[in-house]
């Protein structure tokens, strides 16, 4: 592994690490069965470097900034090295949103450079307000022969012979712009410092080291902070490889550990729970005797690992089930929401480490991650490497709301100075979330303190994005909450979004406003909404600027209402 | 060559007997993921399932944003 401490920037320690592996592999690109690419590190700096001379040539210099927005692939990974070296900032936008979310974020980024896919650009030009958009370079890949690019150039065709300038930059400068949430309320904009990656990934393979041969399996797009750091970055600085699979279907997933021999995957809780589904179902089928000897060869496996992972023996006494992992997994993670501890018991009885934890965009991916010393499920872990803890305002039960110290915290929210005082506070990024330590420094969470939910998928959806979907609905007033800000429980898991609505004054909610409510439910993507309604009849709190006081009118429906009066959609 | 309607009734049937539900329930309309009790993986496994009926690959990406079966329908649709 490189020497990070003698870094300053992502683009200096990746330079040096195509000149220090370059024979060693660092990409494959594979599509479901196939395989479409594979490059060397010297084959991905022949890449890079003249589309880094390219954008150069055109104006693109330090500080400037780049928009990415494409699905988990190698271009990905080469146009973001070609944006640092040349000392700019990346601005990762997730792929999986709407057309107009993009645009919204590509605005408030202020980005000077789109790089993106052809069906992504696609649907990006027959979307309302691109015309206004104010990007001066815009690449597409992957577009078909004679298609249509209103103006943008090919990705592939963008290229400059001439050698680039390296232009380095210091530890506090911007690396990367990343959105932790959508564009309703407030974007928030998290600007990322080198320093915040470059410690980030000291601590995490303190615990889990890459080296060349490692194989790390990337599903999730590299948008998402945890990819970004462990399918690019972690991999990258150790010359391990990094194989992207463009698809999440469980079917290609399963086959991919085994033909690429994998070694290390990250992955959400909902991906996590259907490998889960699928080797139960396996199990089950198998004829009873056969059933009885893995039961056996679990238990003794569980007695054996109770301390702490055995690799070579969970191996050697459940060989059938490692080798469908492909016999070469040490350890999956899985991070972005909550994961159940009996899924992770569920694995690690099988010999197969799952290294659950917690982190947020903000703090640079990981906060805690379990180290397996021993196994603790119901936790997420303990704190990195680096990283302090503590908790505000404890109760009498020890919980409160947890506070994170650390050179992984991001610098600032972009253009929102208020909010950043509010998110980081002497020096402590509040989470919003609420935990306890244990006596052995583990820390449990116990839900949230703030208005979002997360998704099994990893997805924080933020009640003030989905409003304007519901804009014009035929009530007097209504508002989105995560039901849990409204009655809090003391768990992660099952969270849900309810509208609060008070309708027009003599007018029932009847089968036509349930329809409409339906009808516009249906408009945003399917993980993004609602489960009910609650009617309330008052009017709502308001600041003088007519803003709804969120936090009072929770507090008032809880006075009164309980869970059971939120009406299905 | 398959009209849109004969598409559509094809998924419908397909669906009713991937995910166990009888067929008479489902309708062009209905969003798949509420009304067959699915996440997004399960989704693609459906997915998967009707490439293989119709002969045609789809992208993930193709299945974007899309929840409901006649939109489904018409993405297949354009493919064969």
């Amino acid at each position: 592994m490189l020497d990070l401490d003698k870094y300053d920037s992502l683009g200096a320690a990746l330079r040096d690490a195509l000149r220090h592996w370059p024979e060693e592999v660092c990409l494959i690109e594979a599509d479901r069965d196939r395989e479409r690419a594979r490059l060397t590190y010297r084959q991905f700096g022949e890449a890079a470097h003249p589309l880094a001379a390219a954008l150069q040539a055109r104006g693109f210099k330090a500080d400037d900034r780049a928009a990415i927005i494409m699905t988990n692939q190698s271009k990905w990974l080469i146009s973001a090295y070609a944006v640092f070296y040349s000392g700019s900032v990346v601005v990762p936008l997730d792929y999986k949103l709407m057309p107009r979310e993009q645009l919204a974020l590509l605005a408030h980024s202020r980005a000077s450079v789109l790089i993106t896919e052809y069906p992504i650009w696609r649907a990006l030009m027959q979307t309302e307000g691109f015309e206004k958009r104010r990007v001066h370079i815009e690449l597409v890949t992957e577009a078909p022969a004679g298609a249509d690019l209103g103006g943008a150039m090919r990705w592939e065709e963008f290229r400059a012979e001439r050698e680039p300038e390296f232009v380095p930059r210091k530890r506090s400068d911007w690396a990367c712009i990343v959105y932790s949430s959508g564009t309703g309320g407030r974007p928030k904009g998290c600007v990322m410092t080198h320093e915040n990656y470059l410690e980030q990934c000291l601590s995490l393979t303190r615990l889990y080291p890459f080296w060349p041969g490692v194989r790390y399996l990337s599903i999730l797009p590299t948008n998402h902070a945890i990819d970004f750091m462990v399918g690019f970055i972690g991999p990258f600085v150790c010359g391990a490889t990094v194989v992207h699979l463009r698809t999440l279907r469980p079917e290609y997933v399963r086959e991919a550990f085994k033909r690429y021999k994998i070694t290390y995957m990250a992955l959400v809780p909902l991906i996590l729970k259907n490998l889960q589904k699928g080797l139960q179902a396996r199990f089950d089928a198998l004829p009873k005797g056969k059933r009885a000897v893995l039961n056996a060869l679990v238990s003794a496996n569980r007695a054996l690992t109770w301390r702490r992972p055995k690799l070579w023996v969970s191996r050697r006494l459940l060989s059938a089930v490692h080798k469908e992992f492909g016999g070469e997994l040490r350890a999956l993670f899985v991070g972005g929401a909550f994961a159940e501890p009996a899924t992770l018991q569920f694995f690690y009885d099988l010999g197969i480490a799952v290294a659950n934890g917690y982190g947020l965009t903000e703090a640079g991916t990981a906060v805690t991650l379990n180290d397996f010393k021993p196994f603790r499920p119901d936790t997420v872990g303990r704190p990195l490497p680096g990283i302090e803890i503590r908790l505000a305002n404890p109760g009498d039960d020890g919980i409160g709301e947890v506070a994170v110290r650390s050179r992984t915290v991001m610098s600032h929210y972009l253009d929102n100075p208020e909010l950043t005082a509010e998110t980081i506070v002497d020096g402590w990024l509040m989470t919003g979330d609420l935990g306890r330590l244990d006596e052995s420094g583990h820390l449990q969470l116990f839900g949230r303190k703030k208005n979002m939910v997360v998704t099994a998928e990893g997805k924080n959806i933020y009640p003030e994005d989905i409003e304007s979907a519901f804009e014009g609905l035929a009530v007097k007033e209504f508002c989105v909450f995560a039901a849990n800000y409204i009655w809090p429980e003391r768990n992660m898991a099952g969270e849900q979004l309810v509208l609060v609505l008070q309708p027009e004054t003599n007018r029932a909610v009847d089968e036509t406003l349930r329809a409409e409510m339906t009808a516009r439910n249906q408009r945003l993507l399917n993980y993004k909404r609602i489960s009910g309604y609650v009617v309330w009849e008052k009017d709502f709190p308001r600041t003088a600027s007519m803003k709804i006081k969120r936090a009072e009118l929770a507090e008032q429906i809880r006075r009164v209402l309980d869970r059971k009066a939120v009406q299905p959609l | 060559m398959r009209t849109i309607d004969q598409t559509t009734g094809e998924i419908l049937d397909l669906a009713a007997q991937h995910f166990k539900v009888p067929r008479a329930s489902l309708s062009p309309q209905d969003d798949f993921f509420k009304k067959l009790g699915i996440d997004s993986l399960q989704a693609l496994e459906m997915l998967t399932r009707l490439e293989n009926h119709f002969g045609i690959e789809l992208p993930d990406y193709e299945m974007q944003g899309v929840s409901d079966f006649r939109t489904l329908a018409s993405r297949i649709q354009a493919r064969l």
